[in-house]
């Protein structure tokens, strides 16, 4: 499934000129459906400008009284307009007039993907490579101006906010995130201070984090397949894992532990990733130097 | 025809929003009178480089309703899209309802505010 963003780009409660007015109860229920339901949705009152935000693909929903303003059944140009008169219409059949619109344009619904993804904060960035050389999953990668960045969002792992506990800047965000400074609330010293610690604790540990979290999650699953009550074994292996989780304090969802990839696999991955890393810090160093000399 | 400058998220995807703030923001902005415009979830289009989000960042006066300055600019940011200095930013994880409807409906600036300056921290 496709997502309304790329097909029907905004669907319009339109109260302008020639339409009545929605009762405000009615008015709030379909806003709050429709964009509950993960579209984009305006409302427009007299003065209200029914297309500049650059959409080329708009419903419109007014309440005409069996008879569409002229101009709406010419239609604006350049832009794929749908008009309803839905002065009749519960709020779940507009919705379907909707959702019929996506189909017409070969577009669906929303693909239910929670968007969980790193975002920077470059006024704190350091452009250090670390994030690229933790993460496995080749979520970040390097512009061709040698600045670190989020290049495959998808690949991250729902709930997985690990790479933002090893930022020693404190520069990554997870909007989604239960609290600060990840979630985006502002940063203090407090913060600052206790990252940099967290770089040390993984730099003791011999700077392989993974290796460590591999072997404690076997050492787990070891545990676990020893044990002949299923429910105690379930529980002794939460009880490992949420261990696991608050020795390495980066708060790893459990199915993300759970998954991880052989040691082999794993080593191999974070060579990789820190061999992108390193070139991309030389190239950068090269870069500075050729601008100092120049 | 005057331009709406609201613009607010309704954070489908996740449930790190109040869901009573949510709801009585988007109800006080329905009953309000004036135009706005609204996103299911910053988040999805941010990571989608929605190319939306550049002409909704481009409007002078905006005020968004949505989660921590912060998280907002830079997901702008990273969909192509950083907004202006001028933007205000009211944080449905940490407001009431009543206080950030009477921000974004009322023309006057307060102290709680979140202004970007021109280093863009809030």
């Amino acid at each position: 499934m496709t997502s309304p963003a790329v097909g029907i780009q905004r669907v319009i409660v339109y109260e302008g000129p020639e339409a009545l007015p929605f009762e405000a109860a009615v008015r709030a229920d379909l806003l709050q459906t429709l964009l509950g339901r993960g579209y984009a949705a305006s409302l427009r009152r007299a003065g209200g400008r029914l297309v500049d935000l650059g959409h080329e693909s708009i419903v419109v929903l007014g309440r005409f009284a069996g008879s569409i303003p002229d101009w709406m059944q010419r239609g604006v140009e350049g832009v794929d307009l749908h008009v309803h008169d839905i002065a009749d219409r519960t709020i779940d059949e507009a919705v379907g007039l909707v959702e019929q619109s996506c189909q017409e344009t070969g577009r669906g619904t929303a693909n239910g993907w929670k968007p969980w993804f790193p975002v920077i904060d470059y006024d704190r960035c350091t452009n250090c490579m670390q994030c690229l050389s933790f993460c496995l999953f080749d979520v970040y990668g390097v512009t061709p101006g040698g600045k670190i960045t989020v290049q495959n969002e998808s690949n991250c792992k729902t709930d997985c906010p690990a790479c933002s506990r090893v930022c020693p800047d404190v520069a990554i965000l997870f909007p989604k995130y239960k609290a600060g400074p990840i979630n985006g609330d502002e940063v203090n010293s407090d913060d600052v201070r206790r990252e940099a610690m967290k770089v040390d604790i993984s730099a003791l540990l011999g700077g392989d984090i993974y290796a460590m979290l591999r072997d404690r999650s076997a050492k787990a699953k070891s545990r676990f397949s020893k044990e002949r009550d299923d429910e105690r074994a379930l529980k002794e292996r939460q009880r490992c894992l949420k261990k696991l989780k608050e020795d390495a304090d980066l708060d790893i969802p459990a199915d993300v532990l759970a998954s991880l990839p052989s040691l082999d696999q794993i080593q191999q991955k974070a060579a990789a990733a820190k061999a992108r890393a390193d070139a991309a810090i030389k190239q950068n160093q090269a870069n500075a130097a050729a601008q100092s000399d120049a | 025809m005057s331009s709406p400058q609201i613009l607010y998220c309704h954070c489908a995807y996740a449930r790190v929003v109040p869901e009573d703030v949510k709801q009585d923001v988007l109800a006080k902005l329905c009953a309000s009178g004036q135009s706005f415009d609204g996103v299911a979830d910053l988040c999805e289009m941010s990571a989608k480089k929605d190319p939306s989000l550049l002409p909704l960042a481009q409007q002078p006066g905006l005020k968004i309703a949505a989660c921590y300055p912060r998280a907002v600019k830079w997901l702008f940011a990273a969909a192509g899209a950083p907004l202006q200095n001028d933007v205000q930013v009211l944080n449905m994880r940490t407001q009431s309802a009543e206080e950030i409807a009477d921000e974004l409906l009322n023309e006057g600036v307060s102290s709680s505010d979140h202004h970007y300056e021109e280093n863009g921290q809030s």
